[in-house]
């Protein structure tokens, strides 16, 4: 992949990822005693949890012959054995026995990856491991505070990651893409702020006074059984390098003071997202939808995630048939638009990051 | 990314070479294709030995700069390869093919507690490992080991920057280091990492496995280049191939069989894979065994060896006197 460093004009149109991060490698619940495969960041990974319940993260690829791993088995304490010739290895990548001699060889390690567990997920470190501090992991809290309940699951996305944080930095496209469940024409009419600093973007809209589309008022009726009428909706984007974005979303009684901070007249949740690249053209989605109202109602868990799925399932369409489309043309540019700011300062960020890495070329 | 064990080779210049103790010289080399190196890493270049190319290998001691800066170090060692000539002769200007860094020897980040051990020259593998610990601010101690003060490089240096995690210990100042005691302070949540002679590590590797400690904590890496004697020349014959050839002091059997044309099987060639593995039929002296790959109890019985790094010695003593006939040891096998 061909990247230009940030000072061109042009506009790379995907984007290779930083490996200095933290990227969730799956759901606390996907990573057992069975070890499983993911490619994670071009790489195959083998995860596995070991008897004391920690997970662990190998290449899945054994030292001797690339048998991958994860076909293999946990054996005692935090070991995998490859499933070809028997060689065992402990968490951290090494070769506690080879059956066929009486010695190990010394060199016989695979790369093992930092894990930390946080907010349900497996995170992994896929670059540098002396650089791996657990404190760069991204903020969910939502994921795992009393104060939020919901679930969520994950998409296989047919694109390279930035083309999905391109779509959730600008959410204009609801109108067109979701017309049937959040999309509404007062999306693309109303202002919107992009502040940018550090490692962050939030990109804040605010709707005012309007009717609330099919999702909103359904949420609305399960906390105010009944509510009919105008509503002030919002959306602030939160990003954080290289590829979380929490979404703040709500509705509340329109002139009820929200906008002020007094949300009591309204239901809030948030959009969890987070993208693990799988290769240069697709992604590993992960999102939830969380709540902070009716937080013990499984029901209301269970309704939201089916709606979110089915709203997400317009996205991987596009997204899928937007990368396919770049692909198809390789010498047309990608232009921009006042909307996409958002979208615009995640790529300077994260081209930012390439560079560090040594891994963005200047261009001509 | 990870470094990786295939060789891409390139081009490097030798920018600054200076003696930094008895017999060992620092090179600081400019490759043409940089990538840093991380700590334990080394490089694989080719030396001229009697206008031939060999290869060699050496550990990276520093990278600086985003790895356009790898610094070497090289301890003259008539007796066991010749490279270290060529390599003392080097002035700055100098052109070599190296390869970028490769990896056998990964530090692992994380583990609760480290204790690297350098005995003489094997400081060159240990000292950028101690400089990311350092900077990781994890709890080590750097145990440094070697005859004699002016014969340990880069021991200042090593205070310097480590302060009271340097631990030195110096046979000719009355200061050796007790084995069993420094084992002792392993606990389970403790990795050993170490490189220097074959009697050093070999008695660490026995005070680890009797205190019960897990072997896989226990790292070292080895580039066949020690023993418990010192090289001799020997003889091997092959009647399978109708050979006899002479192993002088500064050439393995390996490549004295290879240079007189016999096909032989070989990977490693430092003694870990065993595929250069023989069957010794006859035997008038003593094995040397220098590899990692056979159990104690397999080099006691000296029916095969690893011709890659093992050697004959005329005596079981190391003296020439105690031999059972004059002349050199003679080996007689049989090639895989
Ligand atoms: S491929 Fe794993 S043991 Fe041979
Ligand atoms: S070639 Fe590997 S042990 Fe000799
Ligand atoms: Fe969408």
């Amino acid at each position: 992949m061909t990247v230009v460093a940030p000072t061109s004009s042009t506009t790379n149109k995907v984007l290779p990822h930083p490996l200095n991060a933290w990227y969730v490698a799956a759901w606390d619940h996907e990573v057992t005693r069975k070890p499983m495969s993911r490619r994670i960041a071009n790489r195959p990974v083998a995860l596995y949890r070991t008897e004391d319940g920690r997970a662990v993260a190998l290449a899945d690829a054994c030292w001797h012959r690339l048998a991958p791993l994860s076909m293999g088995k946990t054996m005692e304490k935090d070991t995998i054995q490859c499933p070809y010739h028997g060689i065992v290895y402990n968490s951290a990548g090494r070769c506690v026995s080879m059956p066929a001699q009486e010695t190990i060889n010394p060199s016989a390690t695979v790369p093992s990856f930092p894990i930390v567990e946080r907010y349900r997920y497996v995170w992994i470190w896929m670059g540098d491991p002396t650089l791996a501090d657990p404190e760069l992991v991204p903020d969910m809290h939502q994921m795992t505070s009393d104060e939020w309940a919901g679930d969520g699951q994950t998409i296989h996305a047919a694109c390279n990651f930035q083309l999905v944080l391109d779509n959730l930095m600008d959410l204009t496209h609801e109108e067109f893409v979701h017309s049937s469940s959040i999309g509404q024409e007062e999306l693309s009419e109303s202002d919107f702020v992009t502040v940018r600093e550090g490692n962050k973007v939030t990109v804040t809209r605010w709707m005012h006074n309007i009717d609330a589309p099919p999702f909103w008022r359904k949420n609305m009726q399960d906390k105010f059984p009944g509510f009919e009428g105008k509503v002030d909706r919002w959306q602030i984007i939160n990003y954080e390098a290289p590829s979380t974005i929490s979404i703040d979303v709500g509705v509340a009684k329109a002139g009820t003071g929200a906008p002020e901070g007094d949300r009591s007249q309204g239901v809030n949740g948030f959009v969890m997202n987070t993208l693990t690249p799988e290769t240069d053209r697709s992604s590993h989605y992960f999102w939830a939808f969380m709540r902070n109202y009716a937080l013990d109602s499984q029901l209301i868990t269970t309704q939201l995630r089916d709606g979110v799925h089915g709203v997400f399932g317009e996205d991987e369409e596009m997204l899928k048939a937007q990368q396919a489309a770049i692909d198809a043309n390789p010498d047309y540019e990608f232009y921009n638009l006042n909307i996409d700011s958002g979208g615009m300062w995640v790529r300077r960020i994260i081209e930012s990051m390439l560079a560090a890495e040594g891994r963005l070329v200047a261009s001509a | 990314m990870a470094a990786t064990n295939i060789e891409t080779w390139q081009s490097a210049t030798v920018i600054e070479t200076l003696p930094v103790a008895t017999g060992i010289t620092r090179i600081v080399l400019e490759p043409s294709m940089p990538v840093s190196a991380e700590p334990g890493t080394h490089i694989d270049l080719m030396v001229e030995i009697e206008g031939e190319a060999v290869k060699r290998s050496y550990s990276v001691v520093e990278s600086t700069h985003g790895g356009t800066r790898l610094v070497i170090s090289v301890m003259k060692a008539p007796l066991s390869r010749g490279g270290s000539i060529f390599m003392h002769s080097l002035i700055p200007g100098a052109r070599l093919d190296i390869t970028q860094p490769l990896q056998n020897f990964p530090l692992r980040v994380g583990a609760q507690r480290y204790i690297l051990l350098a005995g003489g020259i094997g400081v060159t593998a240990i000292a950028n490992m101690a400089a990311v610990l350092k900077r990781l601010k994890a709890d080590y101690t750097l145990v440094y080991v070697g005859r004699s003060r002016n014969a340990m490089a880069y021991v200042d240096e090593l205070s310097e920057l480590h302060g009271e995690r340097l631990e030195t210990h110096i046979d000719d100042e009355g200061s050796s280091l007790k084995v069993p005691e420094l084992v002792g302070r392993a606990d389970a949540s403790t990795e050993l990492y170490m490189c220097g002679p074959i009697r050093l590590m070999d008695a660490v590797r026995r005070s680890w496995v009797e205190r019960e400690l897990d072997l896989p904590n226990l790292r070292y890496e080895t580039f066949g280049n020690s023993g418990w004697y010192d090289p001799e020349e020997f003889i091997v014959r092959v009647p399978k191939l109708d050979l006899e050839v002479r192993v002088p002091q500064g050439r393995s059997m390996l490549e004295a069989l290879e240079d007189a044309g016999a096909e032989m099987m070989f990977d490693c060639r430092k003694g870990e894979c065993g595929l250069c593995e023989v069957r010794i039929t006859e035997l008038s002296g003593t094995i040397d065994h220098r590899d990692v790959f056979y159990s104690k109890r397999q080099q006691r019985l000296a029916t095969k060896m690893n011709c890659c790094v093992s050697r004959a010695v005329t005596s079981a003593t190391g003296a020439q006197s105690d031999a059972a006939h004059a002349g050199p040891a003679v080996i007689t096998i049989e090639p895989n």
